[in-house]
This record gives C-alpha cells, structure tokens and sequence, in this order.
C-alpha cells in the first residue's frame, strides 16, 4: 500500500507541468504591454497612481534580475492601466446618471 | 390579416408618439443651462439639510456636525491661518521690482473681488482663476511665478478672500459657446469617477456629505470653494484649491493633472457658479 502510494505520488511529480522561471525576453514583453497600456490611459488623462507605482516595481524587479517578481508586477501594471481605460471609456457617459437635475 | 395589420398600425403609432413625447425632454436634458443647474444643486442640498443655514454650507464639515462646529468656533479666535493672512497682506502690498504691485493688475487694486473668480475671458476662451490670475500679474511684472500648491500664493489669496469675506459667491456666465462649454465640462469631471477607487468628487461631497471618511467627516459640495484658500491641520499648513483639487484626485489613487489644468479651471468655475449667493468665508480652517 505504502509502495504504490509512492509510485503515485512520483508519477504524478514527473507529469506535473514544471513552472519555468521568467527569463529576460519574458519581462521585456510584458513590460512594453503594461507601458503601453498605461501610456494609453494617461493621454485618456485617467492615469491611476497604482499604474504608475506597479510599473516601477516591475522596472526594479527587472533591473535586478528577478524576472519572475518583474513579470508578475508588470502584468499587475498592465491590468491596473486596462482598467482605468474601462473607466475613462465608460465615464465617458456613465457621469451623467450621478448628475444632480 | 386586417388584425394583425391594424396591431401593427396601433403598435407604431403608439411608438410614435412615445418618441414624440420623450425626444423633447432628451434635448432638454442635454441643453446647457447653468442657471438650472445651480437652482437644483443648491435646492438639493437645502432639501438633503433642512437645518442648516444657507449660509452655513460655506463652512463645509462645520455645518454637518454640531461638536465640529463648536471647536472651529473656538478655533476661530486664534485662526490657524492667521499667519498666512498677515503674509498676504504684506505681500500684496510689496511693490514689485518695476514698482508696481498686485493692486494694479485687478479691478479695485484687488480689494473685495474674490467673489468674482474665476471669471471666464472671453479674450483668451477659457476660465481664468485668482491663482493664475496672481501669477499672470507676477510675471507680467517680471517676476517668477509661485508655485499653485504652497506657501505664497496660499498666503496671497487668504488676503484677498478676507477681504471679500460676507460678500455672496457672483461668478457670471456671459453669452458665449465658449464659456458655457467650460460650464459644461467642469461639471462632467465633477461627475466623473476615477482613480482606483472609482470615485467622482460627487461621490464624497454630493453621496455622503456628513458622512464619516475614516476620521473626517466629509463636506457638502455646495459653498466648498467659498471657504479657499484653507489651513489643514492634515497638512500642517495653507493649501490652495489647486493643492485640494489635486489632494483630492491623489486620494482616489488617481494621478493629479498639472496645477491649473483646464479640467481644474472648469470644475471651479462650475462649482463657484452653483455656490452664487453664498458668503465667501475664506480662509478657511480644516481639520
């Protein structure tokens, strides 16, 4: 019991999908999405401070190295930017319903 | 067959003048109409605070809340923007280089006018505040501008607005697309939710005036400029509207546009204009 246990549990490792490790050209691109997407949202002039300060953290993450924390940041700036998009874009006419008539 | 073509008949018709009815009132809604705007803003908030004084909205958190008011009373005796108000008057009154002061580039020699700003020039197209009409008269007369959020020009329009303190809120709106447009679009940002927090200035100073925000209790929107430039105890010292303006959007975790940004020109013109009638009590104090 004890053995075909161990024989499970070494086969479910070895078909385990391995996480890879970020490497450098994995950072770049998501870095260039997020700037571009937070590039986008500042000339909608809705630029959200957690944009900005996301993106830096992926630049630092980045410029030392640590890719993976660099890429995860990056995709967090990224999805922070498309969100104040959604929010410029929906306001557009959505303000009025809190106008005061 | 002559049923279901007089259904059809019957359903157009009344579609018709459905569209009939409603389509006028559409084009109402849209109009630019300042003067509606302002009746219904003030009638909102007198409606929403039965008991407080018209006039009282101009002391912002001060008018929602009775032990806030009797503090600031007591405050008032030693205003924390005292200081501030004796540097403006010294500064206004201190010749520039060339000899000229600050009284020669306003009506009056800027004494007893700040009920009349921001104005909109209809030489340039756009809304012109004290702020940046003080720096304009600065740098018509050589000298650099100040800074919109710090010290001297704090200092500068304290002076000015305590000159003009009981004096109601009379910003004019003249006949122009131009200014009724800037109307219009100060009132759109006013409206309009941002940062992360998906808030709009309405959201604080129209939904929940009264309301506790963490620690401090949040302002009516209506008279929320009479009371500028304004001591914060948050900030150790004077703030200009530029610098609430721009404290404001940074709270809701968006980033401030630059000072006197046309979005922040137009929302103080649509803001004062919706206060006219109410005294100008700046400077003001907050906690």
């Amino acid at each position: 019991m004890k053995r075909s246990l161990a024989l499970v549990m070494l086969l479910a490792s070895s078909f385990a999908p391995a996480a890879r490790a970020a490497n450098e050209a994995d950072y770049k691109v998501a870095y260039a999405a997020a700037e571009a997407a937070s590039k986008e949202a500042a000339g909608m002039r809705n630029q959200w401070t957690t944009t900005l300060s996301t993106l830096a953290a992926a630049k630092k993450a980045g410029d030392g190295g640590d890719f993976d924390r660099a890429v995860t940041a990056a995709k967090e700036a990224e999805a922070l930017a498309k969100g104040s998009i959604v929010q410029a874009t929906s306001e557009k006419n959505a303000w009025k319903a809190m106008e005061i008539r | 067959m002559k049923a279901g073509s007089s259904l059809l008949l019957g359903s157009l018709s009344a579609a018709l003048v459905a569209f009939a009815l409603t389509s006028p009132r559409v084009v109402a809604a849209d109009k630019v109409d300042p003067a509606a705007d302002a009746k219904a803003f003030q009638n909102f908030f007198f409606q929403k605070f039965p008991n407080v004084k018209h006039e009282d909205f101009v002391n912002g958190p001060y008018s929602m809340n009775e032990d806030m008011k009797r503090q600031w009373q007591e405050k008032e005796e030693f205003p924390p923007y005292e200081f501030a108000l004796d540097a403006g008057k010294e500064m206004f009154s201190t010749p520039f280089k060339n000899g000229k002061t600050y009284a020669d580039c306003f009506p009056n020699g800027g004494i007893g006018i700040r009920q009349n700003y921001p104005y909109f020039d209809t030489k340039e197209g756009k809304v012109v505040t004290l702020e940046l009409a003080l720096n304009r008269c600065r740098e018509a007369n050589g000298e650099a501008p100040y800074s919109y959020v710090k010290d001297e020009m704090a200092s500068l329009t304290a002076y000015m607005a305590f000159t003009s303190r009981g004096k109601p809120m009379d910003i004019k709106i003249p006949d122009d697309p131009r200014a009724f447009e800037a109307f219009e679009n100060g009132k759109r940002y006013f409206y309009t939710r941002r940062g992360q927090l998906n808030f709009s200035c309405a959201s604080c100073h129209v939904q929940s005036p009264g309301q506790r925000i963490r620690a401090e209790i949040l302002a009516p929107a209506l008279g929320i400029l009479n009371a500028m430039p304004i001591y914060r105890s948050e900030w150790s010292g004077m703030g200009t509207t530029t610098r609430r303006l721009m404290t404001c959007n940074s709270q809701t975790r968006a980033v401030p546009l630059e000072p006197q940004a046309d979005e922040y020109r137009d929302v103080e013109y649509f803001l004062s204009y919706v206060a006219n009638g109410l005294p100008i009590s700046g400077p003001g104090a907050r906690p």
